[in-house]
């Protein structure tokens, strides 16, 4: 049934914190590698070994280049990496467009899944998701997208540790969190407010339960140091302490 | 977005029926006589032809064609759906129509009943056909009040065209060449220049529109304004594929005045023939190559609709 459930008090997501993400793109192999063998898979590719590999991953890491202006507080240029996957919105026109009802919100904990038996392919959904979260596959001719690893983190056959999405599990800075937005009380939540955490796009209206930390403020010793020269500069002997004196007068002989 | 040939026929050839088919409506709904019932259904049938070829044309977007009957469950929410159900429903108002100019005699009350629920059938379907797209934030050039009304402007002037050609081929009485003849003159002073004018205010919006930038896109504003540096995939993916196509901009300006003019000039051009030459058979001819021309203006812009539009998700791969 693609008509939206009433809200549940639980949204499950993730807080993704873009101060600590290093780019090294070790989340979206862990989700392609989970999800290729998981409940939802396989997850194929054309060409997978050849010159152009082609074929859907649930996880698109970009990296952005940002540069201070006057209206933003960067102070200096950095490296932002920026994680992008499906953000599970409160209002997601994805599933409302859906004309088989392939697409649904979770009524429990607010996953938005993708039923493949019903899918007909129509892409309908891919353009009303304004983040990219879907993808269609050429072999399975059905559209695919994050499932927030949902049978891992309510599977009982793992160890407690493990039932969180592949991608948290597979981060080593660890970057990335899983756990209830709905609740404010949840060690997610928290870390969302400590660090201004914030949705994407939020003008679309979709409200999505995902967030994102922004980068801390930069340590700024570089403008000081820039200061220092890093030439060779000449030793005033005079200005030395007496063993370091006559070092450098032993070294200058 | 990409400009895929299975939807440019769909939504061009199911317009342009439905167009066809809501004037029959009307015709029959006009207390004026409609002259031999042939013409008309002629027309029942061509109209027939044209949205039944249009949709299945869709089934070719579909990844999983065989599971097409699935989308027509989900009415509540989705315009796709209510789409694919108003094309059903006016089917059997068709047959209806048909039935009914088969067997005369006929009451006039029973033909403008079915007249208004096939003129209301075609509006209603071609309605869902435009809020699909129009219903789509992420595609500013289509989430915008110009979609729907050119969808309509534009079914209902590759109908006339279709409708004149029509009714001029089997004209057999006077009634139906005049028929002919009030068609083409509302077409050609009233309904074409509408959509052209219309299809030029709606160029004119979309380029006003000003892209979402890629640090708005990420809420990377808040620190400065970002752009890539590497992209996160090495080789092409759906979404680049899709929502990526940068061809239409190159020839937006050539196409656009192509499609304005020839849906403007085209029905112009068959009823100067009409008052220089007559009826007969050389405007019968005038009016087939109208049909060609306005027809094929029609997918042009109906490609630059698909191909200049953008989505969203381009921001993040500036």
């Amino acid at each position: 049934m693609t008509m939206l459930p009433t809200p549940s008090a639980k949204k499950l997501g993730l807080v993704i914190d873009l101060d600590t993400c290093v780019g090294c793109h070790a989340c979206a192999v862990a989700c392609k590698e989970w999800n290729d063998g998981g409940q939802f898979g396989p997850l194929p590719d054309s060409d997978p070994y050849g010159a152009q590999p082609d074929g859907v991953w649930f996880n698109r890491v970009h990296s952005y280049n940002v540069l201070p202006t006057s209206a933003g507080s960067a102070t200096s240029a950095m490296t932002v990496h920026f994680p992008r996957s499906c953000l599970h919105c409160e209002t997601p026109a994805c599933v409302t467009v859906c004309p088989t009802g392939a697409s649904y919100k979770r009524a429990d904990d607010g996953i938005v899944l993708v039923d493949e038996d019903k899918c007909i392919g129509c892409q309908l959904c891919a353009w009303a998701c304004p983040y990219g979260a879907r993808e269609i596959s050429e072999q399975r001719g059905t559209m695919q997208k994050c499932t927030l690893c949902v049978d891992r983190i309510y599977n009982e056959t793992l160890d407690p540790a493990d039932r969180q999405p592949a991608c948290v599990m597979a981060c080593p800075t660890r970057a990335r969190h899983f756990g209830d937005l709905g609740d404010p009380n949840s060690d997610i939540s928290k870390l969302v407010d400590e660090r201004d955490g914030y949705a994407l796009m939020p003008e679309f209206g979709y409200q999505p339960v995902n967030r994102y930390l922004p980068p801390r403020a930069r340590r700024d010793g570089n403008s000081s140091a820039a200061s220092k020269t890093l030439t060779d500069t000449a030793i005033d002997p005079q200005k030395l302490p007496p063993i370091l004196r006559w070092i450098d007068r032993a070294l200058s002989r | 977005m990409r400009p895929s040939f299975s939807i440019i026929c769909f939504t061009t050839l199911s317009g342009t029926g439905y167009g066809l088919l809501f004037l029959i409506g009307i015709v029959l709904v006009s207390a004026s006589p409609i002259g031999s019932p042939n013409s008309l259904l002629i027309a029942l049938c061509v109209g027939f032809v044209l949205t039944s070829v249009g949709l299945l044309a869709s089934l070719a977007h579909l990844g999983r064609p065989s599971r097409a009957w699935r989308a027509f469950s989900q009415w509540r929410s989705s315009w796709l759906s209510r789409e694919g159900i108003a094309s059903l429903v006016t089917v059997p108002v068709m047959a209806a129509v048909g039935f009914a100019l088969c067997n005369p005699p006929h009451g006039r009350f029973t033909l403008r009943a079915l007249g208004l629920l096939l003129a209301a059938c075609c509006m209603v379907t071609v309605t869902c056909t435009a809020r699909i797209y129009s219903s789509l934030p992420p595609i500013r050039a289509w989430h915008n009040r110009f979609t729907l009304p050119g969808y309509l402007l534009l079914g209902l002037t590759g109908g006339a065209v279709w409708f004149c050609a029509i009714v001029a081929s089997n004209a057999a009485d006077a009634d139906s060449v005049s028929l002919a003849y009030s068609i083409l003159l509302a077409n050609a002073l009233v309904i074409a220049p509408a959509s052209a004018l219309f299809k030029r205010t709606y160029w004119r919006h979309i380029d006003a529109l000003t892209p979402i930038t890629t640090a708005v896109a990420t809420g990377l504003d808040r620190l400065g304004d970002a752009s890539s540096f590497e992209q996160p995939h090495t080789e092409e993916n759906y979404l680049t594929r899709e929502m990526g196509f940068a061809l239409a901009r190159k020839h937006s300006v050539s196409l656009r005045a192509l499609a304005f003019w020839t849906v403007l000039a085209a029905p112009l051009f068959s009823v100067a023939v009409a008052l220089m030459f007559g009826g007969g058979l050389l405007l019968t001819c005038v009016l087939w190559l109208v049909v060609f021309a306005s027809t094929a203006a029609i997918l042009v812009e109906r490609w630059l609709f698909f191909a200049e539009a953008t989505h969203s998700v381009k921001s993040y791969y500036n």
